[in-house]
């Protein structure tokens, strides 16, 4: 239900209508247009948030939307799954739930209760580089959340009854979202092949066998370390002034003391010069489908500014059915009957982009697979016009006039940014350096990044293979 | 990403803490319906709000779509698919580059009990909008090359879903409730009926299924009450004026009491059970829905979480809802376990059943739904999208245009009593058709299925 992790890209099971929809998500995280100037206007601002910190340091980043008197009220913890240490695995979102098992004034469980009782929705989300809260409350409850929140910020209080039922729910969890679904389980594992050393190949639920053993002194250790105002950032969006919400925020949040919180070190990727195979044989599979995925930068580490070109780059292969993939391989050749490439820049180090395809009948993987390598080399070696640069770059910008349109997506967007090293000024500006983006710029970034052979290539096949 | 469960709802019940906090706002009541009529006499409800530069219309055709002909199961799915795959002047390529260029979002989605279509677009482009939506509804190509790509597209999806343990549990809940009855199938069709359907038989479907005599509509967003009239006369004024569809019989749910186990190596078991529910036109309904939150709607805290998930770790998410159709109804559970505690958690679901059967709701419990259940509709007015949806949901179950205003009363005017009648109606722990997917220990199968589907 929320918004795309650092490298998420589009699913394996999805056909490109959803994809192309989860796609415009991703770009329009960082898109919109206010509602006072032309829906395709290329101009700075996206949701004109106002931002004020705090005295300890906490950040604050309020999106105003009066349509109906409701808002959502987050807090963004500057850290993931991929700052826990080795052997611990899943310690990050484990705390996540054990988030809701009390404090003092809080009861176990009583958190969501009590938020419900208002009137309210809450839950919570963990990513490689970010743990967030969140909760979805009429105006005037809004008091009663961040006293709920900024209580737990530093007075949780966890037994070892509460905790260790819940390490078998996360072990559910696992099973539920990755065990159980061949096509979640290839995701796993082209991930842990993409990242050799970097902890991004270690997934956000964690290693089952490190799950298992992960204890309440871990979380607890980890809560210290890294749960700080300091290190958090709230984030507002809904019907609420500044003048309202700073001094709520300065009572309940402000009064919790900075502490030293550690820095992000993550080891970086060692050079890896060969392509691999990932191949999952599964008797439950009937629709097979590959995947291959190539290192890229994120906003934070992009040192040659493909950032932008990479995400109308992927606009041109993958926006929609007059896309380049879904024309030639689904509409011209009918060898896929879907194709898609996804690529997102909010990460803290580098990300990925995909590009998969699933095909169609009697068509077998060798034939797709050498499909898809043909349509990328064309892209690499040929390049894009400059009239499927414009054209991208115009649909890009309407499509991100919807995203303002939305009591949730401001708060995600911005919280997920400012998580992952992007600033406020970045986001607004997206309309901006999306315009200004250029062919060339699209070419230079599709060379380096496609052209790169240490590439993970993802198989999903039925356990006989009977020629699909 | 990562998330704790999420369910549909969030929670109910106790505690100390800050705010004894009852009577929340209810903000849904700020929001104006206009019942706007075209010059032609088309209805539609309104929600006209020019802060956001986005128009939304949503709206369905009552009936189609629920029953396709015998061997062509799918042709109102595969109708869905296609008719934004090329109209008028337009192919498929077209027709898509059209609505790209313009940041229209124009869509199709058969259900059980009608065919939706919605449409999303900047007020500077509605004049665009409304007519590539009126060429997608009179004047759909069905191009051979369109109806073969969406059909691969179906069938592709359909194999897909057969490594999905809830998928196959879901299906197999709905053809043994339901054997023989449009409510049964799978909408989508099957590998063997698709094949079948051509674009004479799409043609066919539109041309029975579109008429203004069961058309709903409602809009929300930059349009004026005037403005929205004309568009409508434009959209659909040129449909038939009454249209042919198959009627559909009531039914009641089959296989009660029995519990199926669909064998696959899985590692989790996937569990679904249900039985007759009460449909949304029965007095009953916001009884109904406050037991249900008790029960299992409201996500963290129902029973079912606290039991089988708090207490025990059993699973990651288990819930109860309802499902009110128009030909019949059903109150469902469902949640996932690791194969060796099936059978404890399902007999923990069962007991939850029968206690809420016997012993209804405490008065606490009563008045946290309340809460809950009043104060969290307005955050479904989030998106001009979604208050379009809400306002065509509220037309079509005939609530009334002042539905709105009147919700709260529904739901704060329901008694423990009212509670108690409708959970010792509704829930019989003997009487619940059972699914379940993997390799379940524990639990007493009447019979089984090898490789599930």
């Amino acid at each position: 239900m929320l918004p795309n992790g650092p490298t998420a890209p589009p699913p394996w099971k999805r056909p490109w209508r959803r994809l192309a929809a989860a796609g415009v998500l991703a770009f329009a995280l960082a898109g919109a247009v206010p509602a006072a100037t032309p829906a395709f206007a290329a101009e700075k601002g996206v949701f004109f948030p106002e931002t004020f910190t705090l005295s300890n340091g906490m950040q604050v980043v309020l999106v105003t939307n009066q349509r109906v008197p409701v808002v959502t009220h987050m807090v963004w913890y500057k850290v993931g799954a991929a700052d826990e240490p080795r052997g611990v695995s899943g310690i990050a979102h484990f705390l996540e739930h054990l988030m809701f098992k009390g404090t003092e004034e809080v009861p176990p469980g009583a958190f969501s209760r009590i938020v419900a009782k208002n009137g309210g929705r809450d839950n919570a989300f963990t990513s490689w580089d970010y743990t967030a809260y969140f909760q979805n409350v009429a105006r005037d409850r809004l008091e009663l959340v961040m006293k709920m929140e900024a209580d737990r910020m530093s007075n949780l209080r966890l037994t070892d009854q509460v905790v260790y039922p819940e390490r078998d729910v996360i072990i559910e969890e696992r099973r539920q979202r990755i065990e159980n679904e061949p096509a979640d389980r290839i995701g796993e594992q082209v991930n842990a092949t993409l990242y050799v050393h970097h902890p991004y190949g270690t997934p956000i639920i964690g290693w089952p066998q490190e799950m298992a053993t992960l204890t309440r002194e871990e979380a607890e250790s980890f809560y210290k370390s890294w749960y700080a105002p300091n290190n958090a950032v709230l984030v507002v969006s809904g019907d609420v002034t500044a003048e309202e919400l700073k001094p709520l925020a300065e009572k309940y949040y402000g009064g919790i003391p900075a502490r030293p919180v550690p820095e992000r070190v993550r080891v970086q990727e060692p050079p890896i010069s060969a392509a691999r195979r990932v191949i999952l044989r599964d008797d439950e599979v009937r629709q097979p489908s590959i995947r291959r995925n190539w290192l890229a930068p994120s906003y934070r580490t992009d040192k040659e500014g493909y950032a932008y070109p990479l995400q109308v780059l992927s606009e041109i292969m993958s926006g929609g059915p007059t896309s380049r993939l879904y024309r030639s391989l689904v509409v011209e050749q009918r060898i896929a009957t879907s194709a898609w490439l996804g690529y997102s820049p909010s990460s803290w180090d580098m990300t990925s982009l995909a590009a998969g395809a699933s095909p169609a009948p009697g068509v077998t993987m060798e034939k797709l697979e050498a499909a898809l390598e043909a349509d990328i080399r064309t892209l690499v070696e040929k390049g894009v016009t400059e009239e499927e640069v414009a054209t991208a770059k115009k649909r890009m910008l309407a499509e991100a006039a919807y995203a303002r349109d939305s009591l949730t997506g401001p708060a995600q967007t911005l919280g997920a940014a400012i998580a992952t090293g992007q600033s406020i000024d970045d986001v607004e500006n997206w309309p901006v350096r999306i315009d200004a983006v250029t062919a060339d710029q699209v070419n230079a970034a599709a060379r380096a990044v496609l052209g790169q052979t240490n590439h993970v290539t993802g198989l999903l096949l039925p356990l006989q293979d009977k020629g699909s | 990403m990562i998330a704790r469960f999420v369910p549909n709802r969030a929670i109910l019940s106790v505690l100390t803490l800050l705010l004894t906090a009852f009577a929340v706002a209810a903000p849904a009541a700020a929001i104006e319906i206009k019942r706007v009529v075209s010059p032609g006499g088309i209805e539609a409800w309104l929600v006209e709000d020019h802060k956001v530069p986005i128009i939304a219309l949503e709206w369905a055709f009552e009936g189609a779509g629920a029953s396709d002909p015998k061997g062509k199961e799918g042709l109102a799915n595969l109708a869905a698919r296609t008719l934004d795959e090329g109209a008028g002047p337009y192919d498929s390529q077209a027709f898509a580059a059209r609505l790209q260029d313009n940041a229209i979002a124009l869509g199709y989605d058969a259900g059980r009990d009608g065919f939706g279509g919605s449409l999303r677009t900047l007020s500077d482009r509605r004049d665009e909008a409304f007519e590539l939506t009126r060429l997608s509804l009179a004047e759909p190509r069905f191009d051979a090359e369109a109806v073969e790509r969406m059909r691969a597209a179906v069938l592709s999806s359909l194999r897909r879903d057969q490594a999905d343990p809830n998928y196959v549990g879901r299906r197999l809940f709905y053809s043994t409730a339901y054997p023989g009855h449009p409510y049964g199938d799978e909408i989508r069709g099957t590998l063997e009926s698709l094949p079948t359907i051509t674009p004479d038989d799409l043609r066919g479907f539109v041309k029975a299924g579109f008429g203004r005599d069961r058309l709903v509509v409602a809009a929300a967003g930059d349009i004026s009450p005037e403005d929205l009239g004309r568009a409508l006369d434009h959209v659909f004024g040129g449909l038939p004026a009454t249209s042919a569809n198959a009627a559909i019989p009531d039914v009641e749910p089959k296989g009660l009491g029995e519990t199926l186990v669909a064998t696959r190596p899985t590692a989790q078991t996937v569990m679904l059970m249900g039985q007759p529910g009460l449909k949304r036109s029965d007095p009953d309904w916001y009884a109904a829905t406050v037991m249900n939150y008790v029960l299992g709607g409201g996500g963290f805290g129902s029973r079912l979480m606290e039991e089988v998930r708090e207490k025990r770790g059993l699973s990651y998410g288990v819930y109860s809802y309802l499902i009110p159709m128009d030909h019949s109804a059903l109150v469902m559970a469902g949640g996932n376990t690791v194969n060796a505690k099936a059978g404890q958690a399902l007999d923990i679901m069962r007991q939850e059943w029968k206690r809420m059967a016997e012993q209804g709701v405490t008065e606490e419990e009563l008045a946290d739904a309340k809460t809950y259940l009043t104060g969290s509709f307005p955050l479904q007015l989030g998106s001009t999208q979604a208050i379009a949806r809400i306002l065509l949901q509220v037309k079509r179950d005939k609530l009334g245009i002042d539905y709105l205003d009147r919700r709260d009363a529904f739901i704060n005017g329901v008694t423990q009593a009212d509670v108690q009648r409708v959970a010792k109606r509704l829930l019989d722990p003997n009487q619940l058709l059972t699914v379940l997917v993997g390799r379940p220990e524990g639990v007493t199968a009447t019979r089984t299925i090898d490789g599930g589907s």
